[in-house]
């Protein structure tokens, strides 16, 4: 029982197309993941970046080039999708649209040979929780996108898979449903213990929904941790940059180290940072700032010296770009109603909040 | 079509990079996703031999025989055929003919898709109607007709200008005419697919930017209809050199290729000659399905706006409508003359000389053409289920299944529709009368011919309705559980039921009205109409022809009604089946609606 619930092994897909001209795609390159029963992993990135071709390894649709996918210890690499114990949730669902929605639950468990009864009373439990009573007989282009969302993800439970594969699933709906779908999505998931694989773009929806989360770019796994690992402490540029709204990058230099704490000169003032491990005085770093690590006060009251390039007001919050020693830096400011509003052009001060900010080794 | 097994290391370069072991490794994983579905592999594998052995050999038998002479490879039979000018203007005969009737068909066809999809026409159902009356019929149907009225005896020649005019219509004027009415309809499917497609949106910006109306047709529609004017024209041209019907009875002196090969073969027995024919007939021919396919085919504008306009638009200056409604009028009216012709000489005692009714033309067609209606029927029924289930299962290993030489095999499974009738025929005189494959005289010989000459449109029509369903929907089965056969079953065709029916039907409708490819192989014991009704021809018994064309539509219209049931049966749950063309992300909504009514 020491078996990890999925395993890849270094993991590549290479495509050839031997179209016009002959192309060597490499979707995948070295991808190894281990992961535990009951949990959830987001495969996060840009378009493109390998993601899905991932998952579909996991579910047998594509055949890695090297390395080998393994469930529950067994190397499945080479088993076809219809005889691995893996289920999907499509991006655009791909309801059976000649079904009714009985008939598209019902689907794998009649491809497993299961006498009607069962059938009847797995769909109708798997209809339940996911809140669809009542709608067995319809069919699917008689539902709305998110009753749509529901019936697909019913579909990939009731054969009660050994890994659940999510692509992309809630990209067709509105933002609304979206939020409010990714928890039910996580509670289903949490209270069935089912291991599940989750590809998104959307950073958000990964945070608020994994227990692990990996950023994925071009074919590669940049980092994998929690999501408090990979948005506080992202171990290169380019997932400091993709986490986040907008991040800014300053440079600094590390200058000498006090406990936990490291020295960074930074334009023409020496500031505390929390300590990374890798950094050492002398070295060159870079400042991850983000914009809710930045406060904006008036000139004089400290900071380094800016000007409002650009000020957007959003309600809750107002969002600034400023230009600070030939750098443009955003800041969130939240609760603007209680403090002094800037407008473009003022001249402010930039105070970036130390203690959350991280640094990059250069 | 076999799997590339992995270099054995004796043969192989010993110096292997890690590139190499890679690509090799590659291949032998692709190899290993084969094994693991036998059943598909054991499929491709057949279907491909089926194709080799009756597409690809009776051509190669052709090719062979025009170019043997005394068992050497040699030109002499060409050089010797066209050092005479009476063996040239077949050619020159067959290319002008081809030229003339795309050019005067797809314009017709343009006017007539314009009116219905983009002009507020009254009596657009009817007009659209009326356009499959060629499509459902035997082509030479036109031809009969033709000399019923403008005939030396015919009804407008005789009866009502008392010959002070002679129409000349057994030549190249009567076979244009013809072979316009009778493949315009190509043209208007085309072209309203095109129109169809386009965004009415754009035309109304370009109003907008200040166009006058003919401005905006001229700079913004003719554009984006050109691939469909190439593809129209293309694609008559190759029906018109192939045709044999109308020329076997309408041509007279003027002389083409697909019926000169014929006549070479049973008037003077010259097979090589025959087959020489043959191979010039098939070089513009194969060009222009070539063009069409891969140059023409890729260029088409497909007019996406992202947000599917739900209205839409039709012209309604008044005369627009009027003009189109007009153009319309008159070219309906031909063709239903032309019909009408048909059917009422079907009733007629003798044509030209005694127009009592009668229905002695039945009694005739029922008691001596028995034979030929029982065939027809019997070898149609058996090759349309077969042609239109192969189709599909070819449409769905060339868009879903990878393995090696798939461009091949859809390339070959689409050629019978470029080659001539006529060259298929004495292709499969040359390779299939003798061993090691004797059929001639056989019911299967037949059916063959008619599965693989009437495949080809299935295919293409379940091509374009799988492309257009989210291949998720397949994997979502196999990912439940279920093997390639299955989902085939339960998931794809379900789906492209559409494409599936217009298969079946369109394969169904040129069993019944074939006659170029199949008059080579017909024998005393298989007998078939279109065989019947050019015999009535040339013994110029033309009220029996015509009798013989009535039943010919009455057994299609049948046939269309019995698939149709059988396709989208009434007593299924309306609601699922509604619900398949009904379109939400992930749902195959827009399957082509036109592909159902197409043939």
């Amino acid at each position: 029982m020491n078996h990890y619930s999925v395993e890849l092994q270094s993991v590549s897909k290479v495509f050839e197309h031997a179209g016009a001209r002959w192309e060597r795609v490499v979707a995948v390159d070295g991808v190894s993941i281990q992961l535990r029963k009951g949990e959830l992993l987001t495969l996060l990135g840009p378009s493109g970046c390998g993601k899905t071709t991932t998952l579909r390894m996991i579910g047998g649709f594509e055949i890695p080039t090297r390395g080998e996918v393994l469930l529950e210890g067994k190397v499945i690499t080479n088993l076809p999708p219809n005889r691995r114990d893996t289920a999907i949730v499509f991006q655009s669902y791909a309801l059976f649209p000649h079904m009714t929605v009985f008939e598209n639950v019902a689907y794998g468990l009649r491809m497993r040979k299961m006498s009607a009864n069962e059938i009847a009373e797995r769909v109708g439990r798997a209809l339940t929780l996911v809140g669809l009573d009542g709608m067995e007989r319809r069919p699917p282009g008689a539902l709305s996108g998110g009753q749509q969302q529901r019936v697909a993800l019913a579909r990939a439970l009731v054969v009660e898979p050994k890994v659940l594969l999510l692509d992309e699933p809630l990209s067709n709906l509105d933002a609304k449903l979206r939020a409010q779908m990714r928890i039910e999505i996580r509670k289903i998931q949490q209270s069935l213990g089912i291991t599940s694989v989750y590809v998104t773009h959307d950073q958000e929806e990964a945070m608020s929904l994994s227990d692990w989360v990996a950023v994925m770019n071009s074919g590669r796994i940049e980092q994998i941790g929690t999501p408090t690992q990979v948005y506080a402490r992202p171990a290169t540029r380019f997932v400091a940059d993709f986490m986040g709204r907008k991040t800014s990058f300053l440079p600094g230099a590390a200058v000498g180290t006090d406990g936990d704490e490291v020295m960074v000169s930074i334009f023409d003032d020496v500031l505390p940072f929390r300590a990374v491990p890798d950094i050492l005085p002398g070295q060159s770093v870079e400042l991850v700032v983000r914009p809710e690590n930045v406060d904006v006060v008036a000139p004089g009251h400290g900071g380094f010296p800016g000007r409002v390039v650009h000020a957007a007001y959003l309600g809750s919050q107002i969002t600034y770009e400023i230009a600070v020693c030939g750098f443009t830096v955003t800041a969130e400011v939240p609760n603007p109603e209680e403090r002094e509003i800037f407008t473009r052009g003022s001249h402010v001060g930039v105070v970036l909040r130390t203690r959350s900010i991280h640094l990059l080794p250069q | 079509m076999g799997f590339r097994p992995r270099r054995s290391p004796a043969s192989g370069v010993e110096q292997v990079t890690t590139e190499q072991t890679g690509a090799e490794r590659l291949r032998s994983r692709r190899a290993l996703m084969i094994v693991r579905e036998p059943a598909v592999a054991i499929t491709i594998m057949v279907i491909a031999s089926a194709l080799a052995v009756f597409v690809v050999y009776p051509l190669y038998m052709v090719l062979r025989t025009s170019l043997t002479t005394d068992g050497g490879l040699s030109l002499a039979i060409f050089r010797s055929l066209l050092s005479r000018s009476y063996n040239r203007r077949p050619l020159a005969n067959s290319l002008k003919l081809g030229l003339v009737v795309s050019a005067m068909g797809t314009a017709a066809g343009f006017i007539f898709a314009y009116s219905t999809t983009r002009v507020d026409v009254p009596l657009r159902g009817f007009f659209r109607l009326v356009a499959t009356f060629p499509m459902i019929s035997p082509p030479l149907i036109m031809s009969l007709a033709t000399i019923l009225l403008f005939g030396n005896n015919g009804l407008i020649t005789r009866q009502i200008l008392r010959g002070a005019v002679d129409f000349g219509i057994y030549g190249f004027r009567g076979l244009a005419l013809v072979e316009t009415l009778a493949y315009f309809p190509t043209a208007y499917l085309v072209l309203s697919g095109v129109l169809q497609a386009m965004d009415p949106s754009i035309e109304d910006a370009a109003l907008d930017l200040g166009a006058s109306w003919w401005q905006m047709f001229r700079t913004v529609t003719l554009p984006l209809a050109i691939p469909g004017f190439a593809s129209a024209l293309l694609l008559i041209f190759i029906e018109s050199l192939a045709d044999f019907g109308n020329p076997i009875i309408l041509a007279g002196n003027y002389t083409v290729l697909a019926t000169q090969a014929y006549l070479r073969i049973t008037g003077l027995y010259d097979l090589s000659g025959g087959a020489a024919l043959a191979v010039i007939l098939l070089i513009p021919s194969l060009i222009a399905f070539f063009l069409q396919k891969y140059w023409v085919g890729r260029r088409s504008y497909i007019t996406v706006t992202g947000k599917p306009s739900a209205a839409r638009t039709r012209r309604d200056e008044p005369w627009l409508r009027w003009c189109a409604f007009t153009l319309c009028l008159i070219l309906t009216g031909m063709i239903l003359l032309l019909y009408g012709t048909v059917f009422i000489g079907s009733f007629v005692t003798l044509w030209g000389a005694n127009y009592e009714l009668t229905l002695a033309n039945y009694n005739h067609v029922f008691r001596v053409g028995w034979n030929h209606i029982r065939d027809t029927i019997f070898l149609s029924t058996v090759s349309t289920p077969i042609t239109g289930i192969l189709g599909m299962v070819i449409a769905f290993l060339v868009v879903r299944k990878q393995f090696p030489g798939r461009r091949a095999l859809e390339v070959a499974s689409m050629l019978t529709f470029a080659i001539p009738g006529t060259v298929v025929g004495i292709g499969y005189i040359l390779a299939f009368n003798q061993p090691p494959l004797v059929l001639t005289g056989t019911a299967a010989i037949i059916i063959i011919l008619f599965i693989f000459r009437n495949m080809p449109t299935g295919i293409q029509s379940g091509i374009a309705a799988l492309q257009q369903i989210d291949p998720s929907i397949e994997e979502a089965s196999y990912d439940l559980g279920a093997d390639s056969a299955t989902t085939f079953r339960k998931i794809t065709l379900p789906l492209i039921a559409p494409a599936f029916f217009s298969g079946l039907v369109y394969s169904f409708v040129k069993c019944v009205t074939a006659i170029s490819a199949i008059v080579f192989v017909v024998s005393a014991r298989w007998k078939l109409i279109t065989v019947a009704v050019m015999g009535s021809v040339e013994n110029s018994d033309l009220a029996q022809a015509a009798a013989f064309c009535v039943v010919i539509i009455a057994i299609i219209l049948a046939a269309i009604g019995i698939i149709n049931l059988l396709v989208y049966p009434p007593w299924r749950a309306r609601s699922t089946a509604r619900a398949a063309t009904v379109g939400t992300s992930g749902t195959p909504g827009a399957i082509p609606p036109g592909v159902a009514g197409g043939q």
